[in-house]
């Protein structure tokens, strides 16, 4: 591999600091401990984060409804579940926490509603 | 006219007016009642769909309007009574409230105590010396957020965001989850206004490039903008005139910073701080009225919707201990100063007698700083508190102290500052 560069965001010493792989394993330079390795090392490996957008929601109190990943989700399956999420409607009223997409795109993590959403009257 | 009689009156129903007014039931404050101007609660909070909420609070990571619903439920079981699209238009230091709304028209609140929880709002453009024509596609990105995120509006195709401010950072991820391209973020400063975090997982995941010591110095179009010029600034923010750069776009995203909403405050002829542009609160998050007290954004700008509810849940025992006729009004207040490297403290000034065992304080640097020591003083006395191994501007610290440490040192002004540590 190339040598890649991490800024770390565990803590708000924000290291900078690069990775690099060879026989021996994993190499980093840069971070103050090893919190900034792990981060640099999963950021490398399996990249995660959380999903958060709105699905269009008929007869609701506002057109959108606000949703979000119920843990992280791979970064590189980010766009593929948010094309899918684009082409989704759902009908008020809606509760939070209520489940909009299951197991989405097979990745194992449900998109649950963030807020209740009533009806318009 | 419609006249009410209450004990509490919270304006504005966003996180911070929700915690106080919850805080205050608890504190068994009777008659509470929240004035809120949009319909329904939740304040900003319901256009923040990104999460990162809670945190503290909660010890969860919430998205916005999971922070908001949170509170919104605790606010419905609480029997506070919730007023929703009600203007207020005037309060006065006899705690008078004069609000209006489409079902009641005017309303007259009689309040015995009164919670100032106003939030806050966008720089706009004015306030940048952007000058020349004013076409349509400017907006302030917290404009672009509610249009995107609560009214399924797309207001362009492609974008420059000047500021680098969080909630600009935020809007550069979500507006290419819609389809929008990005071209950059442009910001006048050498350091990003916004939290690392933000310039990381809203910039760098998407390829969006961060350019900073640069400003727009002239908007395109006439009746919609076409595109931007930048320009490198030099070190006192003058742009540089040969770095100038034509950028085609339909939109010009402003992420310029926040100002405390105080029109009410300032004609109730409460005092101001410069600084801050809010209030200037003591220990308990009261003004200079007394029994009028003022939480979160409205206060000063907070980085954490936690600290908003903190400050709320401080103004509400506050409230509680003035309508007892706890709270000791004679003695005068000792001020607390800023020192070296600090710029915003809240709260400004103490008065020893009232504190709860500790006294939380909420600090912003002037300047980054590495192994940085927070120190109080009074005269010569300057006493350590708290080692820090980075302070930052975009990162409020929150430090808290001892009633016995302040006691000690409260006989003339207090001093706060952040000293960096000689070896």
């Amino acid at each position: 591999m190339e040598k890649a560069s991490y800024t770390c965001i565990v803590c708000p010493l924000s290291c900078k600091g690069t990775l690099t792989l060879d026989q021996d394993g994993y190499a980093t330079e840069g971070y103050l401990c090893k919190k900034g390795t792990e981060y640099a090392i999963n950021e490398y490996t399996n990249p995660k984060r959380m999903l958060t957008t709105t699905v269009k929601i008929n007869h609701g109190m506002y057109p959108n409804l606000p949703v979000v990943s119920n843990k992280e989700i791979e970064k590189s399956m980010m766009f593929t579940c948010l094309e899918l999420l684009h082409h989704l409607q759902v009908e008020a009223p809606v509760k939070a926490g209520d489940i909009i997409a299951k197991d989405i795109c097979g990745t194992g993590v449900d998109i649950i509603a963030g807020r209740n959403m009533k009806r318009k009257t | 006219m419609r006249v009410l009689d209450m004990d509490l009156v919270v304006i504005g129903g966003g996180p911070a007016g929700m915690a106080a007014a919850k805080q205050a039931k608890e504190e068994g404050i009777e008659k509470v009642i929240i004035l809120e101007r949009d319909c329904e609660l939740g304040g900003i909070l319901q256009q923040c769909i990104h999460d990162g909420f809670g945190l503290i609070d909660f010890k969860e990571r919430l998205t916005g309007v999971q922070y908001a619903q949170r509170y919104i439920d605790l606010v419905e079981q609480s029997g506070i009574t919730v007023m929703l699209n009600t203007m207020v238009l005037d309060i006065n230091s006899n705690k008078q409230v004069m609000a209006s709304s489409e079902s009641d028209g005017l309303i007259q609140i009689n309040a015995k105590a009164i919670i100032l929880a106003m939030g806050c709002r966008e720089k706009t453009r004015p306030q940048v010396y952007i000058h020349g024509a004013r076409p349509a596609g400017v907006y302030t990105a917290g404009v672009v957020q509610r249009y995107i995120n609560m009214e399924g509006l797309i207001p362009g195709d492609k974008a420059v965001i000047l500021g680098s401010g969080d909630i600009g950072l935020i809007m550069a991820r979500r507006m290419t989850f819609e389809g929008i391209k990005v071209i950059g973020v442009y910001e006048i400063m050498d350091t990003p206004g916004g939290l690392t975090r933000n310039v990381e997982q809203c910039l760098r995941d998407y390829g969006i490039p961060l350019h900073l010591s640069t400003t727009v110095t002239k908007i395109h179009g006439n009746k919609r903008v076409e595109g931007v010029t930048i320009a490198k600034v030099d070190s006192s923010f003058k742009p540089i005139k040969d770095t100038e750069e034509f950028f085609a776009c339909d939109m010009l995203v402003l992420s310029v910073g926040l100002i405390p909403e105080n029109e009410l405050t300032r004609n109730a002829g409460i005092e101001i701080d410069n600084m801050t542009k809010g209030p200037i609160v003591d220990e308990n998050m009261m003004t200079s009225i007394p029994g009028i007290f003022a939480a979160g954004n409205v206060v000063a700008v907070f980085d954490l919707v936690d600290y908003v509810s903190q400050t709320g849940i401080r103004a509400a025992k506050g409230a509680a201990k003035y309508l007892s006729g706890m709270l000791d009004l004679s003695q005068s207040y000792v001020p607390i100063q800023s020192g070296e490297n600090v710029s915003v403290i809240i709260p400004q000034k103490i008065r020893t007698s009232n504190m709860d065992l500790k006294e939380d304080f909420y600090v912003r640097v002037k300047q980054e700083s590495k192994k940085t020591r927070f120190m109080v003083g009074s005269n010569d006395d300057t006493y350590s508190i708290k080692r820090f191994n980075i302070v930052k501007p975009p990162e409020m610290v929150h430090v808290s102290l001892k009633k016995e440490e302040l006691v000690n040192i409260a006989h003339g002004d207090i001093h706060f500052h952040m000293r960096k540590d000689v070896k």
